[in-house]
């Protein structure tokens, strides 16, 4: 064997040293900026952060505007979306690890959801304004709907075609996280030990009641996990909101899933395009309020996670 | 032995696989939808006497909304478009890199609990925030550096985009590195090689794959990010190559079609939906790409 020289040696040992300082300098550069986003941020919006913020409407005065209507508006989408997308991303996910047969076709449908989420939000944004808003004008116009069942200010009201209405907002959301969730519901129907299916097949179970008595209640936390990092992502969505015509200055709290809203992604663009200094401040201030949310979702998010991996 | 199930059970079973199979549809029926909408609404473009295929692919002005005489060259948008990927690329492939050989090969233990959160959060951070701190904490550092920049640039719009897919880059390449098998790393070492020797000489070529498929993937991302550009890089469609300058994307341009009052049957509405098939088919192949080449780095290795 060669032995390599002493002067060498030492040379290695410097730029193995200057190698992982250039290292954590760049781990630290990407770390700051973060550090600098938020600490920019709350320097903004503090002045402006108070219950006021929570519980006005939006305002052509930037001292009185507040996010009510966005906030609730953003209750709504993610409840629509979280109760569309959660049934249907954890059958997909369910189906594609137990039942569908590994070949050409389920490799396939792995590059087909792998597209989709790398779908720009915005062309979702115009397939929900299509076929959801719209749809494909087949029931008149979105100002002069075909269908129209019960008054447009009961909880009952009912529409074809659905126009820029939440329940629009929610679903083209659904679309956009879709493959998040499916993504993460398959990695955890994965995590689930074979022997578990196994014992219970054995038991004379049907490959069915394997799936919902055992695969489903263990990859429970995995599934719920994601469904909280997919429903944060649909808070901060603002750019398929924005097509499908989420309306930019609501002084209302939605009545019904075909009313007209807000989100607090669009109202925190709407308020961040404006040239005025004191329209950034409340922008500012609507942000705290927005990660704050995200902040609690994601918490809770890791909290299941820690929780169950210690089990 | 295994009891046989009883017919009841067997019914259940087949309606199961019946409606979860139904659910995977809706993801087919999504890719579908999204193929036949953008292609009729793009060929109903198209149809326009304004408007001719060879323009849009070639021409290099877009004028859709001023003056009397519009022009549908869609080489400006894809040009504002890559310059923002560009300045993003600059920002988060090497960064976002280095800090995942940080974190797989170097990072004790303690540091990797700390530093993969703040990475989660950096990741989970709106991009319509993003968009905001560009607008106004990054623009103005620029302009104090470079006066001559504009309010509204592209170098701007790309640097908070590159922070955006900064997590992205880093935690698909971290998974790549710490897919590379230790037998690797083991042998580098006996040869005698350093622990720098082995991330850059051996751990970095094995995974090269998975690193090249997430940035891809990344530049995805940054190629229909919206609300950032839409924020911070202008409305002005322009070709050029200064970052400098002020910029209109291809999803900018979405954004300034859809907030405005042009109405639903006028030329420039429906241009969008040409600009959203170009923009679609890009990200498409740059997924597909990306998801081609992580499949064989993990046929190798598993």
């Amino acid at each position: 064997m060669k032995k390599r020289s002493a002067k060498s040696h030492a040379k290695k040992q410097v730029l193995n040293k200057l190698f992982v300082s250039f290292c954590v300098f760049v781990t630290l550069l990407s770390i700051s900026a973060l550090a600098v986003l938020l600490i920019t941020i709350a320097k903004q919006g503090w002045a402006h952060l108070d219950l006021d913020l929570l519980t006005s409407y939006a305002s052509r005065h930037p001292e009185k505007a507040g996010v009510k209507a966005a906030l609730w508006g953003t209750v709504w989408l993610c409840t629509i979306c979280v109760l569309t997308a959660l049934p249907i991303g954890v059958a997909t996910a369910v189906y594609l690890e137990e039942f569908a047969p590994k070949n050409r076709w389920s490799r396939f449908l792995d590059l087909n959801i792998a597209n989709l989420a790398g779908v720009p939000s915005i062309v979702y944004g115009i397939i929900g304004l299509t076929v959801f808003a719209r749809m494909l004008g087949l029931f008149g116009t979105m100002n002069d709907p075909l269908v129209e069942i019960g008054d447009p200010v009961s909880f009952w009201y009912f529409r074809l075609p659905f126009g820029s209405s939440i329940l629009v907002g929610g679903l083209t959301l659904a679309l956009v996280v879709l493959p998040i969730v499916i993504v993460s519901a398959r990695e955890a129907v994965r995590a689930v030990p074979n022997t578990l299916r196994e014992a219970s097949l054995a038991m004379g179970a049907t490959k069915w009641e394997t799936v919902r008595r055992v695969v489903i209640p263990k990859s429970a936390p995995g599934i719920l996990t994601g469904a909280i990092l997919a429903t944060s992502r649909a808070i901060g969505e603002a750019a398929p909101i924005l097509v499908i015509g989420g309306f930019l200055f609501i002084r209302f709290v939605p009545a019904n899933m075909f009313d007209d809203f807000t989100a607090m992604p669009l109202q925190i663009y709407n308020w961040a395009s404006r040239p005025q200094e004191e329209f950034h401040a409340v922008a500012a201030a609507a942000i705290m309020v927005l990660l704050a949310v995200l902040l609690v979702f994601n918490g809770v998010a890791a909290f299941i996670r820690y929780r169950f991996q210690r089990n | 032995m295994r009891k046989k199930p009883s017919a009841i059970k067997k019914v259940k079973d087949r309606l199961a696989r019946v409606t979860l199979a139904s659910a995977t549809a809706i993801s087919i029926v999504t890719t579908i939808a999204i193929v036949l909408v953008l292609g009729r609404e793009a060929w109903g473009f198209f149809a326009l006497p304004e408007v001719s295929i060879p323009d849009f692919l070639f021409g290099t002005k877009w004028s859709p909304l001023l003056g009397h005489e519009k022009h549908f060259g869609i080489w400006p948008l894809i040009c504002g478009t890559l310059l923002v990927t560009a300045v993003a690329a600059c920002i988060a492939i090497p960064c976002g890199v280095v800090t995942a050989i940080f974190l797989a090969e170097y990072a004790p233990q303690p540091l990797r609990n700390i530093l993969k959160p703040v990475l989660e959060i950096l990741a989970g951070v709106p991009t319509v925030v993003y968009g905001f701190f560009a607008l106004t904490v990054i623009t103005p550092l620029i302009q104090m550096i470079i006066p001559s920049v504009d309010t509204y640039n592209a170098l701007s719009a790309g640097i908070a985009v590159g922070i955006m897919c900064i997590p992205i880059v880093t935690s698909m390449s971290e998974d790549a590195i710490q897919g590379v098998p230790d037998s690797l790393r083991e042998g580098a070492f006996a040869l005698g090689g350093t622990k720098l020797d082995t991330s850059i000489k051996v751990v970095f070529p094995a995974a090269l794959s998975g690193i090249i498929s997430s940035c891809l993937l990344s530049i995805a991302r940054a190629v229909g990010e919206t609300m950032i550009v839409a924020l911070a890089a202008g409305n002005l469609a322009q070709l050029t190559l200064n970052p400098g300058n002020q910029v209109q994307t291809m999803t900018a341009y979405m954004v300034q079609i859809f907030l405005g009052d042009t109405d639903a049957i006028g030329v420039e509405y429906r241009s969008s939906y040409a600009v959203a098939a170009t923009l679609f088919i890009m990200t498409l192949l740059l997924t597909w790409v990306g998801h081609t080449v992580s499949r064989k780095y993990k046929e190798v290795y598993s």
